[in-house]
């Protein structure tokens, strides 16, 4: 075993010993398992929520897309920062419905801001749905970086059974408890490894940031700034406005928020977080630093710059550490999903299906969940091609069809009915479904439009259709009451 | 506050409107491409504004429970 596998394995131990031990002390129960009986402060609660933002995405797909698209990359610091600032309102208000009724998942919250159990299941469906693929997409991460970091020596598909197995055991044991103590383990190696190449890897081949940006600007003019036609300014606009909406929408970010012990850390979070989010800018640099020193990666293998960057100036033992902060950014952000998805199975679908159940029984179910979930994202991951990072991208404008219905369920007097929601969603995830499946864009829908209308992210589309139908039924529904 | 609070507008106008008006490699500054240092501005000055509204609104005073 060479130096980085054995810094590797460490890791993957010390992760394990760390999410086992963070039991201790608690009764595990349901809420204790779900939302760490809404115990947590400030700090963990913020590094609990960032966990889920850094993920192997962020890490190797950050610097990929820098790598491979150029400009279009800086998409992923504008969505967030916008999202961080719509917390600030948007989060307390959710938490404080939650804690007063002492909610533990997303479809909880709908269900009873609603008043309709049906909506509630349709939530968890399309939460399980959107969620797979982001579990699939983190396992498919780890065995990138393990093939990679291990240099050969383990193969991905061991690597994938192994994070599997590690964080199944852990998250049955200790529930969100283990993944906000490995969230801390996680982020502060992360932080610490993408400085650090951030700065190093420009300055060692370039001798400094703006050298590394001039001669990129000089080798592929326009690179770094958003062209004319596709990922356009258009494209920029639509897209960090989508995602921003969908940020908050996701199943396990809900089930974070309510791990709060109060409102006020997620205000105070609103603050710190764009600053945080600046790690990125970091992970772009080595991204922009790997286009002439490893040219040639294309289609999937633009999400190795990072790695195959590293591996040609570092030792063994550096690219452990660096793998080892990869296997974390997949193993702690797969952890939270994993609370999430089983918590919406056992404590929606199967609730629903036996009305009697009492919560010891819900708990036992959402744990024994877990390795079902883990297998079915395992499959998928040893299966699955690339349509995986597809399936990615329905996720997200599925969540993001949640934000019309939440938004207004907020408001003193809600404007929308429990038809109006149910309907509004359906509409939007069919239509997401429709356009991922048939590639349809705006281009092909509409080829005489002006090109800025061509390049808006097909996200929209939905989105409208979502909002529009939700007021139509909505309106019938309220006019079909009043007159009852 | 209710003033403050309008202050949360201007990062969206910084993004959503600026960098499609701003969208250029040069000049350069601070080492980056203009709209990438652009978008870290708006980043730190987001903080910044969050900051404000943090300290001026009253739900986060420390006589409310």
């Amino acid at each position: 075993m060479n130096a980085a596998l054995a810094i590797i394995a460490l890791t993957i131990v010390g992760v394990l010993a760390l999410g086992l031990r963070a039991r201790r002390g608690k009764e595990m129960d349901l809420e204790q398992w779900t939302v760490g009986g809404r115990g947590f402060g400030t700090v963990l609660v913020f590094v609990l929520m960032a966990g889920e933002i850094y993920t192997t995405f962020t890490f190797l797909g950050g610097s990929g897309y820098a790598y491979g698209h150029g400009a279009a990359a800086y998409y992923i610091l504008g969505y967030g920062c916008l999202a961080y600032i719509l917390s600030y309102w948007l989060l307390p208000a959710i938490w404080r419905y939650a804690h007063q009724h002492r909610l533990i998942s997303q479809p909880d919250f709908f269900a009873r801001k609603y008043d309709s159990p049906a909506l509630g299941v349709l939530i968890a469906v399309v939460g399980i749905v959107a969620l797979v693929p982001y579990l699939v997409l983190q396992l498919k991460g780890l065995g990138i970086i393990v093939d990679a970091a291990g240099y050969g020596a383990i193969s991905p598909t061991i690597a994938v059974w192994i994070g599997a197995a590690v964080v199944t055991v852990y998250v049955m044991v200790s529930g969100v408890h283990g993944s906000a103590w490995t969230a801390v383990a996680k982020d502060i190696l992360i932080l610490a490894v993408v400085l650090f190449l951030g700065i190093y890897l420009p300055w060692h081949y370039y001798g400094g940031i703006g050298a590394m940006f001039t001669a990129v600007h000089e080798a592929k003019p326009g690179f770094l700034a958003l062209p004319a036609q596709g990922e356009s300014p258009a494209w920029f606009v639509s897209t960090v406005l989508l995602t921003a909406l969908g940020f908050y929408m996701w199943p396990h970010t809900f089930g974070s928020l309510f791990t709060s012990k109060n409102d006020r850390a997620f205000r105070r979070n609103a603050a710190l977080m764009p600053l945080y989010q600046l790690i990125l800018l970091f992970v772009f640099f080595v991204g922009f630093t790997a286009i002439l020193q490893v040219p040639g990666l294309k289609g999937p293998d633009i999400d190795l710059s990072l790695l195959r960057l590293s591996m040609q100036t570092f030792d063994p033992w550096f690219i452990g550490v660096i793998g080892a902060a990869g296997v974390l950014t997949a193993l702690v952000p797969g952890s939270i999903i994993l609370v999430a998805a089983a918590t919406l199975i056992a404590n929606t679908l199967f609730r629903v299906a036996h009305a009697k159940a009492t919560d010891a029984t819900v708990s036992r179910v959402a744990r024994l969940m877990v390795p079902v979930v883990a297998l079915v994202a395992v499959w998928f991951t040893l299966s699955g091609g690339q349509t995986i990072v597809a399936l990615l991208l329905m996720g997200y404008a599925f969540v993001t069809q949640l934000f019309p219905s939440l938004v207004c369920s907020l408001l003193p007097r809600n404007p929308v009915t429990k038809e109006g929601a149910f309907v509004g969603i359906c509409v939007g995830v069919a239509t997401v479904a429709v356009v991922t499946i048939t590639h349809t864009t705006f281009g092909t829908l509409f080829p005489a439009l002006p090109q800025a209308v061509k390049d808006l992210n097909i996200g929209v589309v939905a989105l409208v259709l979502n909002v529009a139908s939700t007021a139509v039924v909505s309106a019938v529904t309220r006019h079909r009451a009043a007159y009852a | 506050m209710r003033f403050v609070r309008w202050l949360a507008v201007l990062p969206f106008l910084g993004v959503l409107i600026g960098v499609p008006l701003l969208n250029q490699v040069e000049p350069m500054v601070l080492g980056m491409p203009f709209v990438l240092a652009w978008l870290v501005m708006w980043i730190v000055v987001s903080a910044a504004i969050m900051t404000i509204i943090y300290t001026v609104d009253p739900a986060n005073r420390d006589d409310t429970p």
